[in-house]
């Protein structure tokens, strides 16, 4: 163990946390979208909407996220001609659209079972007030259903968060350079794996730190109506 | 479809066999690490229910650590890393060249210290459900520590603890495909080496993505088969 070579590495991996943050939010703003959309199909109450949404949250749960980027990047890529034709493959081409394709694809699956959840925890009472209202469809949802079902889904959407750091580093597998490729490279070049481990694993460490205390304090300022209460108070508020 | 099914035949050309041979090794591989995982898990579990402060901050950082960096580094620091020490150690008995750990035995070790983060959560969280009267009722009918654990504290813990180890077994078998890597000819590297040699990446990932899906499901079976035997006691009861 050399401590100079620790933050030598560590300096050169700092290189890579651009492209994790990047490929982190790209992923997670279109997979929390998808996600919604996954979730109101579930809970909409129609066969039509309810099973494919079903198959594929089962598909996508079920199966290792490495599968799924391969599939995309390399397996789409014997259907070339036909995506060339339809002007698709300046897109399926890049290891970083298919990176951002397949997270999202995958974090989408795993948001949506959270988001059903806090669907299903909106009570009648709050929709009905906003039926009172004259709210109606579109209106109901923007104005009391999301809002009210995304805040209560935030704690657990902010674990999501975290799962998506970590899973950008399968990227690397499909040539990106981001922290972990960087670190495979210092790797074979070095042959000291537990000193870039280090320096590597303290970049992931600080990067989720600061992800999970953002959330927390987005989850306090979401919630003004909790603050000051004793934990039983806020127990019986989230019934 | 034909060409499909042919694709995976049992005959000659066909990957059949090869295919079912690597889903074992999956199997496999992943078993061997959730068992290594659960020794882990019960120690850091103990560790965090009855260390002392030192000891309790010591578990407490290694389920943080290893639930914040992702998998894929670990798997680098365990095969590499191993490799390292390995080839070290052949290096003082006079051999010289690099020696490489059998891939098995560092995926296996790489998913049971990550899982191990994940199981200790998870007992941790059902040793809390056990009624304190429940410990102290055993000691009062002069039970050992030993035989407490064995008829008291294990059954219900083990019991309440299934669903989060069901879950865990999942991602066990899920990040197993990451230890393709190290060239271990699980179901992902067969299915890359299918892939490769026929030209045809997109069946065959489809095919590697089916077959996780059965395993994913059987287990999935077999882990509901187990939470309603282990609940037949408490028939009537809420949990």
């Amino acid at each position: 163990m050399d401590p100079r070579f620790v933050y030598d590495s560590f300096v050169q991996l700092l290189a890579g946390v651009p492209l994790t943050l990047e490929l982190t939010a790209f992923a997670f703003a279109l997979g929390l979208l998808l996600a919604v959309l996954i979730a109101l199909m579930q809970i909409s109450g129609l066969r039509i909407l309810r099973i494919p949404a079903g198959a594929y949250v089962f598909a996508i749960r079920g199966t290792p996220l490495l599968v799924q980027i391969f599939l995309i990047y390399y397996g789409l890529g014997q259907f070339r001609p036909t995506l060339q034709s339809l002007g698709l493959w300046q897109f399926f081409r890049e290891a970083y659209w298919c990176g951002i394709l397949a997270l999202s694809l995958n974090s989408a699956a795993y948001g949506s079972e959270v988001l059903r959840g806090g669907l299903q925890s909106v009570s009648k009472r709050e929709i009905e007030a906003g039926r009172a209202c004259g709210m109606s469809g579109l209106l109901l949802y923007r104005r009391i259903i999301l809002p009210l079902a995304l805040r209560q889904s935030l704690p657990a959407y902010g674990n999501e968060l975290i799962l998506m750091v970590k899973a950008t580093s399968l990227v690397s597998i499909i040539t990106m350079m981001e922290v972990t490729g960087i670190a495979a490279r210092l790797i074979s070049e070095t042959y000291r794996p537990v000193e870039v481990f280090i320096a590597a694993g303290t970049i992931y460490l600080i990067i989720n730190f600061l992800l999970t205390r953002a959330v927390s304090m987005l989850d306090w300022w979401l919630t003004p109506h909790l603050r000051g209460m004793s934990t039983i108070g806020k127990a019986e508020q989230a019934k | 479809m034909t060409e499909l099914l042919q694709l995976v035949s049992f005959g000659p050309g066909g990957w059949g066999l090869a295919l079912l041979t690597a889903a074992l090794m999956t199997v496999a591989v992943a078993a061997c690490g959730f068992l290594i995982g659960g020794v882990i898990g019960a120690v850091i579990a103990w560790g965090k229910l009855a260390g002392n402060l030192p000891v309790r901050f010591s578990a407490d950082a290694y389920t943080t650590v290893l639930r914040g960096i992702p998998d894929l580094l670990v798997i680098y620091l365990f095969y590499f890393g191993g490799s390292m020490a390995v080839t070290a150690l052949f290096n003082v008995w006079g051999e010289t060249g690099f020696v490489g750990v059998p891939p098995f035995a560092a995926g296996a070790t790489a998913i049971g210290v990550v899982s191990g983060a994940y199981q200790a959560e998870v007992f941790r969280g059902a040793f809390r459900v056990l009624a304190k009267g429940e410990i102290e009722a055993g000691k009062a009918a002069g039970m050992s520590p030993f035989l407490l654990f064995r008829r008291i504290i294990a059954p219900q813990v083990f019991r309440h603890a299934l669903p989060g180890i069901g879950n865990v077994w999942q991602m066990a078998l899920k990040e197993s495909a990451l230890i393709s890597v190290t060239g271990l000819v699980e179901l992902l590297r067969q299915s890359q080496i299918a892939a490769g040699s026929t030209r045809k990446p997109f069946e065959f990932y489809l095919i590697a993505g089916a077959i996780f899906l059965v395993i994913t499901w059987l287990s999935q079976r077999v882990f509901s088969w187990l939470e309603k035997r282990a609940r037949r006691s408490m028939a009537g009861g809420l949990a």
